[in-house]
């Protein structure tokens, strides 16, 4: 396979908590990403599934630079992207990595007219499109993404959820990017929507040979949409995969918990699926559990969890980790195979 | 239970709620909107129905009236009929219907933080009823508060009970939303959307619990949702509404083997699959109707892909296709029909 066009090794973003009001004392970090690794290749998407909490749009935010990481390194086409920069370097590192963020209504300036809001990314990076061409190149762009090119004069509140959405994909194409990172962007929509959207999303990829890390709590969409698909728990990568191994092979007891409690859409499996419920709630991201962070709600655990933090590794059935076997990294002391948890 | 049945004024042997040609405008400045256009539909004791639909189509305002909390203006009820137990609600004194909420329809709502009152305890806020409806004692009332905690599985009632809803998980305020609105033992149970702002694990937990205590206690649930998962692990029945109408009534199961609406065909295959990954969802093109100017003949027909002249010009009415199965479409016979 040729080089990842993205790199991330070791991420880690601790927030700062605070007491006071003059003299301001941190009194402990909310450790939203904890140390996370993954490769992203060209024309690819990686998914990346959890539940609230558990640090994915902290990672969006982080690769977008949007907020510095407090370690870790990522390479974009080989070149570091949190070192120190000039703001034209920066500036270009941006135009190859664009955003769509998940709530269409609070991400489009209501002031601006949708020719602005699309066309506003030119004002920074100029050389993309001349000033003479750029009417004509955000027309361009509402109709790659489907709107009517006639509405450019037109503001949010006059378009429909889905059409925002759209309006918020053309924005984040316009700079010809390689990389998209898409932050639950269909879970504000309506299913007849949402899958117009992710249509959309599927076309434009094959289209413009664009690689996204799609983030999502959803797991049918990110099945739907991702080559790969990591999980999440706590700030961690629990497991991560092809599609496949993931939905039909998962090893971790978080993946096979977060598979068996998404409801199945057809009432003749109802009493006869082997459901797993898990107890209780995610745990604080301030206060994590020690050792592996799953272990205050998984039905495996042993005093080993509570003192050894399993790491992400390819692992036999039974846990023991074997580099040398065929399968995908899942970090469980106890990972075990488990087929047939969603149908 | 008894309490509550003496207390009903309704005709033995009608059913728990009946809703019959329900029609909601809302009127503002501007335009006069039609929200529900005839709505249609019946729950009995102890079954489960869904009401399925996208945002716009009307299934919250129909819980809104049934309750009797639509706000008015700008909500007007200007047509229809909704009985509980064969009493008519829609002309009842105000005073009645204040009587039956709580003590025999109580609903929970998506989003419990802004439901409930952040400055009260939670505990206090179960046990007002229980003061105001049953006359006990703050500290009676409280011990009882705690006793529905324990009901609804939150741990260590007796101690959260004092707490703040801030302090509770978004599962756990989901938990005290359920507790409270059972406190006065309701036979008829709306739950509008309970778990759509929860994860999904916690999703799983808040289902089986209400289900298991509309087993327990004999209720009759009306589970307002978008989620067709959901509604496929709990529903009895199901209810699928489009642009202020029911387009669609029938079993959980007949309706997903084989829909008799394209509406409820559309829904199904837009949605993305956890056991299959497909290239491309068939979506349904196009938009919900703008409500203050529904298209004539079938609401349905600009997105619908079956459309013919008839259904431009006519609007189909909810008709039987046997088997408690009814559909609003010209073509349903087709459609279950069809292979």
């Amino acid at each position: 396979m040729t080089e990842p066009i993205l790199q991330v090794r070791d991420l880690v973003k601790h927030f700062p908590v605070q007491k006071g009001v003059v003299f301001k004392k941190t009194i402990g970090h909310v450790r939203a990403v904890d140390g996370v690794s993954f490769d992203l290749h060209r024309g690819e998407t990686l998914g990346v599934v959890g539940e609230s909490g558990c640090g994915k749009s902290t990672l969006a935010q982080v690769l977008m630079r949007l907020v510095q990481p407090t370690s870790g390194s990522a390479l974009f086409e080989g070149t570091d992207m949190f070192g120190r920069k000039s703001a034209a370097e920066l500036r270009r590192l941006r135009r190859d990595m664009q955003i769509v963020l998940q709530d269409p209504y609070t991400s489009l300036n209501p002031r601006k007219t949708v020719g602005d809001i699309v066309g506003e990314p030119f004002e920074i990076h100029p050389e993309v499109a001349p000033k003479g061409d750029r009417q004509r190149r955000v027309q361009e762009l509402l109709d790659i993404v489907g709107l009517n090119p006639e509405h450019v004069r037109r503001y949010p509140h006059q378009f429909s959820g889905g059409q925002r959405q759209r309006i918020g994909i053309a924005r984040a194409l316009a700079l010809k990017p390689k990389v998209i990172v898409c932050d639950e962007p269909v879970s504000a929509l309506d299913v007849s929507i949402q899958a117009q959207v992710m249509n959309l999303l599927g076309e434009l990829q094959s289209e413009f040979g664009l690689s996204y890390v799609f983030i999502a709590h959803d797991l049918g969409v990110v099945r739907h949409l991702s080559d790969r698909v990591a999980v999440m728990y706590l700030g961690k990568i629990v497991e991560t995969g092809t599609e496949d191994e993931i939905y039909e092979h998962p090893q971790h007891p978080y993946t096979q918990a977060l598979l068996s409690s998404v409801p199945v859409p057809d009432p003749s499996v109802r009493d006869r699926r082997e459901t797993i419920r898990l107890s209780g709630d995610v745990p604080s991201p301030a206060d994590p559990p020690s050792g592996c962070r799953f272990r205050t709600r998984c039905w495996k655990a042993q005093d080993i969890c509570a003192e050894q933090p399993p790491e992400l590794a390819v692992r036999l059935d039974g846990g023991e980790i074997d580099p040398s076997s065929e399968g995908h990294p899942s970090a469980c002391h106890f990972a075990e195979r488990h087929g047939h948890v969603i149908s | 239970m008894s309490a509550t049945d003496d207390n009903t004024g309704g005709s033995p042997g009608a059913r728990l709620l009946e809703v019959e040609d329900l029609h909601v405008e809302f009127r503002t400045r501007e335009s006069t909107a039609s929200v529900l256009n005839g709505v249609s539909y019946h729950v009995d004791a102890g079954e489960t129905l869904a009401v399925l639909g996208e945002s716009g189509s009307g299934k919250s305002v129909t819980a809104q009236a049934v309750m009797g909390i639509l706000d008015t203006p700008p909500g007007f009820v200007t047509k229809g009929s909704i009985r509980y137990r064969g009493e008519e609600l829609l002309t009842a004194t105000e005073e009645r219907r204040r009587g039956l909420r709580g003590e025999n329809m109580a609903m929970i709502f998506q989003d419990a933080l802004s439901a409930l009152n952040p400055v009260y305890s939670v505990g206090f806020q179960i046990a007002e009823q229980f003061r105001f409806r049953r006359g006990m004692s703050r500290r009676d009332a409280m011990t009882k508060a705690a006793e529905m905690l324990d009901l609804v599985k939150i741990p260590n009632a007796k101690q959260r009970v004092k707490e703040f809803p801030h302090q509770f998980s978004g599962g756990m305020r989901q938990r005290a939303m359920i507790a409270m609105s059972l406190a006065l033992d309701p036979d008829l149970l709306i739950a509008d959307e309970p778990t759509t702002a929860l994860d999904v694990t916690v999703q799983a937990q808040i289902m089986d619990l209400l289900d298991e205590l509309r087993r327990e206690r004999g209720m009759g649930l009306i589970l307002i949702t978008h989620d067709l998962g959901v509604v496929a692990e709990v529903a009895d029945r199901i209810a699928v509404m489009y642009a202020g109408r029911v387009v669609e009534e029938s079993d959980a199961e007949s309706l997903y083997a084989r829909p008799a609406h394209p509406y409820t065909e559309g829904l199904m295959a837009s949605i993305p699959r956890l056991d299959q990954k497909g290239e491309q969802l068939a979506s349904i093109k196009g938009l919900p109707p703008n409500l203050a100017a529904i298209p004539a003949g079938c609401p349905f027909h600009p997105r619908c892909h079956r459309a013919q002249q008839e259904c431009r010009e006519k609007l189909p009415e909810l008709h039987e296709l046997g088997a408690g199965r009814r559909s609003a479409c010209h073509f349903a016979e087709e459609l279950i029909s069809s292979d």
